[in-house]
């Protein structure tokens, strides 16, 4: 543990997790009086940064690079049944907590009607060092071990601020977690700085096409090898600050091998992008990306197309996105309770009503369901077992359970809860998502 | 550090379990679903072979003896968590479960009176009653789920204490050697006045009125008993005889914190068991379950497959948490009843929806689909009913006492 703490303190930026471990680590001072000035310091010093389709043209260098690619090593479980998060996710939590309760969950009612995330916004999350947590030391990651627990708590806790901002802000860590997992020194030392760096680049994982029954393993998005690399063609959609995007990691079916990540840069030849808005996320400013002929080198396609990669990669986001349904889950459950005790109806609070009372049981109850198996598929994922059955089974209470969450809690406000004064509709919407997304996140 | 994982410590355990109900519940099954009121003899032969080992034995938690108040024995053997006696019999209950969830309330010593005895005896009354069979008596004709109802009384002459009432629902009433009696000390004085009482099963105050026919469980026997000046002694109220106008009743209540996640675990056996044999129906049948494609891009059978393990997931977990909680000493009331209303509903659900899937074969008594799905149904019924569940639950998520939240 001291360890993991010096790494941090190292390794992160001056100011974001540095300030952030300090202050989110201080038991004895009253956070709550002290985040102001906390957040001033924070955010007081943050570069804005507005980027437009215009900045999508970053040249993505080399860097130094290492004679074989970083990893980062994995913790070996005690082997006993433990619910307890470790000091370090505790704090990291507590941290991203704050961040989300504060400056997400305010700025989200907007975000959301203008299908964009405030660019001050984004710096702050970036500062916050998302995109550091899956990348190896080495090259500048924040964090020793390898932890898909960890991404999980941290996706939970932002989206108990609000979902489609938790997906802007994640976005990019996606990548740089994709990159760090599975790219080779080559590709790590062409684009790993960039995401530990001052200014992060928008990117994204693209996996999902647009049409019913999509199924991510067979996928319409086709990568023909030619001239020594690969011509990409296909649609992407509800691609997160896809009209941003500088750099993309984009699942295609290899000819001949099945599907296959390659990284691509927005500055290749034969990608346009389109705003795709949808029912919710929308602060993600979703996009559809056409790739015609797009030309990409050889040195684009990730982990040498390993079947077993893709499948991890696949299940990976799946456990990401029930991570985001437990975290918004949360805020319903936590926004319902305050007002149906407060909320009266024929003389008494409706909260006395059994019709009322069970129906927040039945959202606590499925949202731990939830939690604790999607708290499992990461930790087996950690532990090196398999973990695609998990993965399913999360989703798949993410699909059903978390979306009656969404639904029941609507209907506890009754109209109230079908207009935007309340956040309750959004989340409505957003929960929608999380069960009918693959790819964009990974934990 | 987060793990969801069953510790290897306990495989022996889960193993032997499995053994037993593969080997002795399974091939009963049938048996005594049809000789309702037969008394199994092959669990007295098991029984004596579990009390053969010794106290630690691997077998001993395979009741619900095992759940009991945190640290009870159990060295922490690892800093910072604890996977103790309440984990391990959740997991055994279960396996046990997968068997046969009749036999396994038939199980001689292992009654949910145990628990209660367990959970709220001192040391002297631990002396006397320990390694007894011990049943639970709490309904009667005019109070089931409002337990606070219950108009058996408990006067207070000399040394002893007489009981007059009548109980209904005993599970395991008949052959067990202990009843554990709630009755009222004071009816004036509401749930506070509430206690437990042990009365031996042999006690000529303790009348046998009739035992009954049911819809499922049917190897395990359910007696119905009147109380007439029923005479035990003094020390055989569990607990303290003060009358504490608050927290008294809580104490009795604590029981159901460690009976609870059982009751959910004999649920998470039921349903196992239905879901493997489901499984083999299904790829008989050429259906193929795909974690990677999503379910909606599969077959009907296939999508309703992962939704039913989807549910036994969640309720599993929920009830290995409840359970984790107990062994460390925190307070699980309110994931007790979580465990136990999920675990509860999906079971009657899968086992339900399963004997659908499965056809005629699930449907007929040449199978064992029905029968699970007749036996499951009790499981979200007692203990608590899923509704007292979600009362329980939403009066700790909402701060409401049982007077506002009714």
């Amino acid at each position: 543990m001291p360890r993991q703490q010096q790494n941090l303190t190292e390794r992160s930026m001056a100011i974001g997790l540095k300030a952030l471990n300090r202050f989110a680590a201080s038991p004895v001072v009253d956070r709550l009086g002290l985040r102001d000035p906390a957040e001033r310091f924070l955010y007081g010093a943050s570069k804005t940064t507005v980027r437009t389709a215009a900045s999508a043209g970053r040249t993505f260098a080399a860097a130094q690079k290492l004679a074989t690619p970083a990893r980062q090593p994995t913790t070996k479980p005690s082997g006993l049944f433990d619910l307890t998060p470790t000091d370090e996710q505790q704090m990291l939590r507590e941290a991203v907590r704050d961040f989300a309760l504060h400056r997400l969950r305010p700025a989200a009612l907007e975000a959301d009607a203008a299908c964009l995330a405030p660019p001050e916004l984004l710096s702050q999350s970036d500062e916050l060092g998302l995109t550091m947590i899956g990348v190896p030391e080495e090259l500048g990651g924040a964090v020793a071990e390898r932890s898909a627990v960890t991404a999980v708590l941290m996706s939970e806790a932002l989206a108990q601020g609000d979902m489609g901002l938790a997906v802007a802000c994640l976005a990019p860590a996606a990548v740089s977690t994709a990159l760090s997992l599975w790219g080779d020194e080559e590709q790590q030392a062409t684009y790993l700085h960039e995401f530990v760096g001052e200014r992060i680049p928008a990117a994204s994982l693209a996996v999902i096409e647009p049409r019913a029954l999509f199924d991510p393993f067979k996928l319409q998005t086709r990568a023909r090898p030619a001239n020594g690399g690969y011509v990409l063609s296909g649609v992407k959609s509800l691609v997160p600050r896809a009209v941003a995007g500088e750099l993309f990691v984009v699942a295609a079916e290899l000819e001949g091998r099945g599907p296959a990540l390659f990284i691509v840069e927005a500055t290749a030849e034969g990608i346009s992008v389109e705003p795709e808005p949808a029912m919710g996320i929308r602060a993600a400013a979703t996009g559809r990306l056409t790739f015609e002929d797009t030309s990409i080198p050889a040195s684009a396609l990730l982990a040498g197309a390993r079947p077993e990669v893709y499948a991890q990669c696949i299940q990976l986001g799946r456990i990401a996105w029930s991570a985001l349904a437990v975290g918004t889950g949360q805020a319903v459950l936590d926004y319902v309770i305050p007002y149906v005790k407060d909320r009266k109806a024929f003389g008494e609070p409706i909260a006395n009503r059994q019709a009322i009372a069970f129906a927040v049981s039945n959202i606590a109850i499925e949202l731990d369901g939830l939690r604790l198996a999607t708290y499992r598929a990461a930790s087996r994922a950690d532990q090196g077992k398999s973990f695609a059955r998990e993965a399913a089974l999360a989703r798949r209470l993410a699909s059903e359970r978390a979306m009656a969450i969404g639904s029941d809690g609507v209907q506890l406000l009754g109209g109230h809860g079908y207009v935007t004064e309340h956040p309750v509709e959004r989340w409505y919407r957003d929960l929608r998502a999380a069960g009918l997304m693959e790819g964009v996140l990974l934990v | 550090m987060i793990n969801l994982e069953v510790p290897k410590k306990f495989a022996t355990l889960v193993g032997q379990a499995h053994q037993m109900a593969a080997e002795v519940m399974r091939p009963n099954s049938r048996k005594y679903d049809r000789a309702e009121h037969a008394r199994p003899k092959e669990l007295d032969m098991l029984a004596a072979v579990i009390k053969g080992m010794n106290e630690g034995g691997a077998l001993s938690g395979a009741g619900a003896a095992g759940a009991s108040r945190s640290q009870n024995g159990d060295s922490a053997d690892h800093a910072g968590t604890r996977n103790g006696s309440n984990l391990a019999t959740v997991l055994s209950v279960a396996e046990v479960c997968w068997g046969d969830v009749g036999l396994l309330l038939s199980m001689p010593g292992q009654g949910l009176g145990n628990s209660a005895i367990a959970a709220v005896a001192d040391e002297e009354q631990l002396q006397r009653f320990g390694g007894k069979w011990a049943a639970m008596a709490i309904t009667e004709p005019e109070a089931g789920s409002d337990s606070a109802a219950i108009r058996t009384t408990a006067r207070l002459e000399g040394d002893e204490y007489v009981l007059n009432g009548e109980k209904i629902f005993v599970t395991a009433g008949d052959r067990a050697e202990l009843i554990v009696v709630w009755a009222s000390l004071d009816r004036d004085q509401g749930r506070a006045a509430i206690k437990s009482f042990v009365v031996e099963r042999d006690n000529p105050g303790l009348k046998l009125d009739r035992l009954e026919h049911k819809l499922g469980i049917r190897a395990s026997d359910t007696a119905n008993f009147v109380l007439s000046d029923c005479r035990v002694p003094k020390g055989n109220l569990l607990g303290s005889p003060e009358i504490k106008a608050k927290g008294g009743f809580s104490g009795v209540m604590q029981t159901f914190d460690n009976t609870r996640p059982l009751v959910a675990a004999m649920a998470l056996g039921v349903a196992r068991a239905c879901l493997e044999e489901t499984r083999d129906r299904l790829t008989e049948a050429g259906i193929e379950i795909d974690y990677d494609a999503p379910p909606i891009a599969q077959s009907a059978a296939a999508a309703e497959f992962i939704a039913m393990e989807a549910d036994y997931e969640a309720a599993r977990l929920l009830t290995l948490q409840a359970a984790w909680m107990a062994d460390n000493g925190k307070p699980n009331s309110l994931q007790a009843s979580m465990a136990k209303a999920k675990a509860g509903r999906v079971g009657t659900e899968i086992a339900l929806r399963c004997v659908a899937l499965c056809g005629t074969v699930g449907y007929g008594e040449g199978e064992l689909l029905e029968k699970w799905a007749r036996d499951a149904k009790i499981l979200d019924i007692f203990e608590g009913t899923q509704q007292i569940q979600l009362l329980v639950i939403a009066r700790l998520l909402l701060g409401k006492s049982s007077s506002e939240l009714k």
